[in-house]
């Protein structure tokens, strides 16, 4: 039975991928300028290598064996040269990505953190002072603008307390070896022997872009607990546990909680382009040197490969996390398999 | 929420303050210090670019030149050659060089020797011998040494003994000895040059910068910080900082937050709007500079109507500069009545000062056959630079100005890599641009701008080529003494006046805007920031 659906779901996730990587490939048609330069990321191409490119890039033959030609390019790692700095596009997209990847993440453990609690607080506690306080607040942080909220936050934290940074993963003035790519990681695998003034450090350039960016995915999260943990409480079988006389935080954490959570967790992955998208406002505001602040810059550069790379990377991470979430989902939910 | 979130933060951020003061923290960064710059540099190699921003990051600090200019008196320092020479017919120098003076020792290279008349043979002969392995590498552009017509004055650089060079000249050239101690005219290393080849990456040159400045090249992430540290074995003595950073910020008001929060020590051209606010704060100092620069509207002269010098003279008498140096430069610029800032020794002091009279301008579009104006473009450069800080607020003044007379002019702008492309082929009608010189000589500001062979090599925007103008700063090169030389020069402004191939607009102050702890950083009016004497307190 499970098998089934992981074949289902393999099927699925191979079709996006074609469509992606079809996408992805006529963009090199659909940019402005030379096919040959948009596919090679070559700024200038002499007349004697022309002939030769093309044979590379099997621009001669059909538009299908070009297509195979150019996925077999992806899989085998070759993206093509950025225009800006002719390096390859795919080591500056490893370059940036796990930044990314790192804010995006203690983001959502934020959240998680944050958002699960308050949204069972709010739910159990829906009538009092304290449980409509949270929803209030919770829709107030729901609806304000991002960049807004960064500003504010920068205005007061770096600029008028000056307790903050402004912009960066870590002090310029701390020199420390890339062999993740993930900042903090990176502090504790090198042989420094300031590691713990270089973590605080990181952390203080952390906290705003994390807090920002943790806002609407707590908010949501928030939101779809109490909800979801209200529509449970009105269900006969947490009547009937209360009847027999369990306690009621053994009725909340053992018949509650599994199945109000179960929601949250699929939305996650429905969440997770929309974080994405803040990821990069929020990149921009904050000068993090990720893969949101690397496209923007491609894209004003008019920079064809990079984008190109860069969007392919950022749709099948969003992808792959909706699948993952989706898989989880069903490996919690028996209804859902069946389904 | 929002609540929660200020009372928790508010404690945790005044402990991380606090704790962030300890003493343990090492000398590397605790002695470094981080330069907020406007934009990333395009090449680690001074002769391949002329941008102010890559010369500001990479010339002083990573190199030293055969000469130095002292940015006092515009004078002549020995640098790297100790002495020099010149043969009575003014077409042979001979330099001899410093002893000892150390390369940079880097994880990339270890200097085998110290500097010989070998580094700088290779250095000037990658520029010069269009056969030299080196020389087609990049794309065998080397901008300023071309736009000097370096490659018809320079015969040839010979090493005479591992201590003196000898450069022939094909013509007497008095300002060669300048053009020695312009920043692009950094010395490199053979040595380094060498092992490249072999190992097959000679274009790793350009990127991965070996020099016998005070800073050694570490690391450079695109677009987000350039990494030195200090030289050990410096021949003018190991600089107090260990460390220099230089922070990529290309967003003004960022950068100018960055100060704000001590995360940047010196801040390139803090926006004059911003001068006076910053200037309030106990903890930041401004500093200026009058800096040998002009910012300028080029009329493109191979294009009617602009070939014609009485629509030139009437788009002149047209603009009011006035109101333009008061909203574009905030006041802190002087108006230019020539191609030359007043702090040049051949500036002509005389020269009347162009007025502002549309009803002239009007008389003088009608003599050249417009009584009713005509349509243009303006290009208004996408970048903020010293020498005009907003190009497109100057374009809008000017559209108002000429709408007077009757001219519709419209703004064009690109993104800046094409629009210099486009500029250099010449697509424009007119463009509002400008130059920051490299070195103290007048000549500087001539003949990279207005000469026939800054024509061809598309430096020239007005694409002016009058053989006329060409022989007057010819012949100002003959000579070396400087009351003919300003003789020379006075013609020649007063004849740019009566062609009138560009309007000047104004010669702009150079800011900085340092936090007070550090010292020793000033900007030179001649050229890149140097940073070797910077220090910086606790």
């Amino acid at each position: 039975m499970m098998l089934h659906y992981f074949l289902r779901r393999a099927f699925l996730i191979g079709f996006v991928f074609v469509a992606l990587t079809v996408l992805a490939f006529s963009l090199s048609y659909l940019f402005p300028g030379e096919v040959l330069n948009n596919i090679s990321g070559l700024t200038d191409i002499q007349p004697e290598q022309r002939q030769q490119l093309i044979q590379y890039y099997a621009l001669d033959q059909s538009l299908l064996q070009q297509y195979i030609a150019y996925v077999n390019r992806i899989l085998d790692g070759e993206w093509g040269l950025s225009f800006s700095s002719q390096q390859p596009v795919l080591s500056e997209i490893i370059a940036v990505f796990p930044a990314t990847l790192e804010l995006a993440s203690y983001a959502l453990i934020l959240s998680f953190v944050l958002g699960i609690p308050l949204g069972l607080f709010a739910a159990v506690k829906a009538d009092s002072v304290f449980g409509k306080l949270i929803s209030a607040v919770t829709l107030v942080a729901y609806s304000i603008p991002i960049f807004w909220w960064a500003l504010l936050l920068i205005m007061l934290f770096s600029l008028t307390l000056g307790v903050l940074p402004t912009a960066g993963r870590i002090s310029v003035l701390f020199d420390i070896p890339t062999t993740t790519g993930f900042m903090l990681p990176d502090i504790w695998l090198s042989d420094i022997d300031y590691k713990s003034e270089a973590s605080q450090d990181a952390f203080r350039h952390l906290l705003l872009p994390a807090i920002v960016l943790a806002t609407y995915p707590t908010t949501v999260m928030i939101r779809f607990t109490r909800d979801s943990m209200l529509a449970v409480l009105e269900q006969s079988y947490i009547k009937t546990a209360r009847a027999k006389g369990l306690s009621r935080f053994e009725v909340l954490y053992h018949h509650g909680l599994r199945n109000a959570l179960l929601p949250v967790i699929r939305q996650i992955g429905l969440q997770f382009s929309t974080l994405i998208t803040l990821a990069m406002i929020t990149e921009v505001i904050f000068s993090w040197p990720g893969i949101g602040q690397w496209l923007l810059d491609s894209i004003y550069q008019r920079n064809y490969p990079a984008i190109q790379g860069g969007l392919l990377v950022v749709s099948c991470l969003v992808i792959v996390v909706n699948m993952l979430t989706e898989i989880l989902h069903t490996l919690f939910n028996p209804l859902a398999r069946k389904a | 929420m929002i609540k929660a979130l200020l009372s928790l933060m508010v404690p945790c951020g005044s402990l991380l303050i606090l704790s962030a003061c300890q003493p343990d923290i090492p000398e590397t960064i605790q002695q470094g210090m981080v330069y907020c710059a406007e934009g990333s540099p395009e090449s680690f190699n001074p002769q391949r670019v002329t941008s102010g921003t890559t010369i500001d990051a990479i010339s002083q600090q990573l190199y030293d030149r055969l000469l130095d200019i002292d940015p006092a008196t515009g004078e002549l320092l020995p640098a790297l050659a100790t002495a020099w020479r010149l043969s009575p017919d003014g077409k042979s120098y001979w330099f001899t060089l410093r002893p000892d003076v150390q390369f940079h020792h880097t994880a990339f290279f270890s200097p085998g020797r110290p500097l010989n008349a070998e580094d700088v043979t290779f250095t000037f002969n990658r520029i010069l011998q269009t056969e030299h392995p080196y020389h087609q590498i990049g794309g065998a552009s080397y901008p300023y040494f071309q736009s000097v017509d370096w490659g018809s004055l320079v015969s040839s650089v010979v090493a005479e003994n591992s201590t003196t060079v000898r450069f022939e000249l094909t013509r007497p050239d008095s300002s060669f000895l300048s053009n020695l101690a312009t920043d692009f005219a950094a010395i490199l290393s053979a040595e380094y040059a060498e092992q490249l080849l072999k190992q097959g990456t000679p274009e790793l040159l350009d990127q991965r910068p070996v020099g016998t400045g005070p800073f050694f090249f570490k690391e450079y992430k695109k677009d987000q910080f350039i990494r030195y540290y200090r030289h050990p074995e410096y021949w003018r003595g190991k600089t107090e900082l260990t460390q220099l950073v230089f922070d990529l910020v290309p967003d003004n008001a960022k950068r100018m937050a960055k100060l704000l929060t001590h995360e940047c020590d010196v801040v390139a051209y803090p926006r004059n709007a911003e001068l006076k606010l910053i200037t309030e704060r106990p903890d930041v100092e401004v500093q200026s500079q009058i800096s040998m620069n002009v910012g300028f509207w080029a009329f493109n002269t191979q294009k009617a109507p602009f070939d014609n010098v009485l629509v030139r003279k009437a788009l002149a008498y047209a603009i009011n500069k006035d109101a333009i140096l008061e909203a574009v430069y905030f006041g802190y610029a002087d108006k230019a009545k020539t191609l030359l800032p007043p702090t040049s020794w051949a500036f002509y002091h005389d020269l009347p000062e162009q007025q502002y009279d549309p009803v002239k301008a009007k008389e003088l579009l009608a003599q050249a056959g417009y009584p009713n104006g005509f349509r243009m473009d303006i290009w208004a450069m996408p970048v903020q630079r010293l020498y005009n800080p907003n190009a497109l607020k100057m374009a809008e003044l000017m559209q108002a100005d000429l709408a007077k007379i009757g001219v519709r002019a419209s703004i064009v702008s690109f993104e800046w890599n094409s629009f210099r492309r486009k500029l250099s082929e010449f697509e424009h009608d007119s463009v509002l641009i400008g130059w920051s010189a490299d070195n103290a000589d007048p000549d500087n500001f001539f003949r990279p701008l207005l000469s026939c062979s800054a024509a061809q090599s598309g430096s020239n925007r007005a694409n002016w080529c009058d053989p006329n103008f060409d022989t007057l700063i010819n012949q100002a090169l003959l000579t070396a003494d400087v009351k003919q030389r300003r003789s020379f020069y006075l013609t020649a402004q007063l004849y740019l006046d009566e062609q009138m191939p560009l309007v000047s607009i104004a010669h702009s102050k150079r800011f900085q805007a340092k936090s007070v702890k550090v010292t020793g950083v000033t900007i030179n009016p001649y050229g890149g920031i140097s940073m070797a004497a910077a220090r910086k307190s606790l």
